[in-house]
């Protein structure tokens, strides 16, 4: 899967959870819940939907490096590209 | 014959309109079912009963408007027959009519009395309270009744007018539940005498072991430090049980279980507090589970009447949208709030030792005619233990 696939099945998980989001609007290199109103329940189900359609498991301990969207994206290109 | 009756949902909801029935007559019904769903301002709520019998006859139509308490279908109770059931239908009256279906009163055929008296069109009692209550001057609504008579249906269509006026499509059941949210915070503040305190409480140790904990656990999972601190809220209540009630006809009656309405924002406005019931009883992934179905069912609208109805306490964690503390109020009938405020790693002292940990403030609102700020802040110094004990929650 490349960065742009992964970039796109993200924002589609964050507008599942947050549906009033416009994906124009969100700025990738600008810390994600400044911008999206997704409290610790939200971030969960985003992690949780994450895991079930990229089958990637985020440790808690990694909470802290996924700030940006980008941050995000790179994070898993990194984890999925370890795996094969 | 069983009588079920619309369940009130709340202290800020008074009626609700019957959208489905789940069950048709001559159908068996448990205890715990839901039988039908019921749209009120905040939600679509499925409604249970709470006896098993079979379903005997509907009394309410789909599509009704009916107040809480109305008799919304007759059952029979185990054993009992049709013939019994039909005779103790015609012996008792005639068959019950929903309130808000009441008909308007004759209207008035004498000469028109002086004054502004003069100019009012009759009106029937229901459709009165019912303009009352949806913010409708029933002066201003076209009767389409007998006699250009006022009907419940005519302050609903003038109600609707309203609400579509002021907000765009969509805007309907916000606008409804801000006003059932305006109506039951005045009456909070109009007759519950609240005290305030609060407590900073370290998280350290249950921050560390939930981390500890959730290393285990696979996504799905994971534990919320808000389940954390429900859990111990339910656990310090035993030692207070005067802040796990209601205040009801001048005088407080204590709750039977441990049912914790948690304050979930929607993400197009507005609040709903249903209840997680029985959390003094259940182990945290439960509670974790129940809490995750509850926000998600509620964001979707669908809830049940038990949980909208039956909340003993209410929680409500504002810490995410960076508030350091909550002065709540109180929802009635119930005679105390729970507030959380953000963790933050601060410094602090323990055993003459000075270092940085993430610390809460707890904050309880309780109703002083409940409890008194002894034993509120006997509850808080609890709550704090209890957290200190990740543990044993």
């Amino acid at each position: 899967m490349n960065e742009s696939e992964i970039r796109t099945r993200v924002v589609g998980v964050i507008k599942s959870i947050a549906p009033e989001v416009e994906e124009g609007e969100l700025r990738a290199d600008r810390p994600l819940r400044d911008q999206v109103d997704l409290d610790s329940m939200d971030w969960l189900n985003v992690l949780v939907a994450v895991h079930e359609k990229l089958k990637v498991d985020i440790p808690e301990a990694d909470y802290r490096k996924l700030v940006t969207l980008n941050d995000i994206v790179a994070y898993l290109g990194a984890k999925l590209a370890s795996r094969v | 014959m069983i009588e079920f009756k619309l369940p009130s949902l709340g202290a800020d909801m008074d009626q609700g309109k019957l959208v489905e029935w789940k069950v048709k007559p001559g159908d068996a019904v448990k205890r715990g079912q839901v039988v039908a769903v019921v749209d009120t301002s905040k939600a679509a709520v499925e409604v249970e009963i709470w006896q098993d019998g079979t379903l005997f006859e509907q009394l309410v139509p789909i599509g009704e408007r009916v107040p809480v308490g109305t008799v919304l279908a007759t059952l029979l109770a185990p054993g009992e027959t049709r013939e019994q059931a039909e005779q103790q239908k015609r012996a008792a009256r005639p068959a019950p009519k929903p309130a808000a279906a009441v008909p308007a009163p004759p209207p008035p055929v004498a000469a028109p009395v002086a004054g502004a008296i003069a100019q009012r069109r009759p009106v029937s009692p229901a459709a009165r309270k019912h303009a009352r209550e949806l913010g409708v001057d029933v002066d201003k609504v076209a009767g389409t009744g007998p006699h250009g008579a006022v009907t419940v249906e005519d302050v609903e269509k003038a109600a609707a007018a309203q609400v579509k006026g002021a907000a765009p499509a969509g805007g309907d059941r916000y606008a409804e539940m801000r006003k059932a949210i305006a109506a039951a915070m005045s009456r909070s503040k109009r007759e519950i005498p609240h005290y305030y305190l609060s407590e900073t409480i370290p998280m350290q140790r249950a921050a560390e072991w939930l981390a500890r904990e959730n290393e285990k656990r696979p996504v799905t999972e994971r534990i919320l430090m808000g389940a954390l601190q429900i859990k111990a809220v339910a656990l310090a209540l035993a030692r207070v049980p005067e802040l796990n009630g209601f205040w009801r006809n001048g005088a407080f009656e204590p709750a039977t279980g441990v049912h914790i309405g948690v304050a979930i924002s929607i993400r197009q406005g507005g609040l709903i507090p249903p209840a997680i019931h029985d959390v003094d009883r259940k182990s945290l992934p439960e509670l974790m589970r129940a809490l995750s179905d509850l926000v998600a069912r509620t964001r979707a609208g669908s809830l049940r009447s038990s949980e909208m109805s039956d909340p003993t306490i209410t929680v409500t964690n504002l810490g995410e949208t960076g508030v350091e503390s909550v002065f709540g109020v109180i929802y009635p009938p119930q005679v105390a709030l729970v507030g959380f405020g953000r963790m933050e790693t601060r410094p602090w002292s323990e055993e003459g030792k000075l270092f940085t940990a993430p610390l809460v403030t707890a904050s309880l609102s309780g109703d002083h005619r409940a409890s008194n700020g002894i034993r509120g802040a006997r509850f808080l110094a609890e709550l704090r233990e209890r957290l200190q004990h990740p543990e044993e929650l």
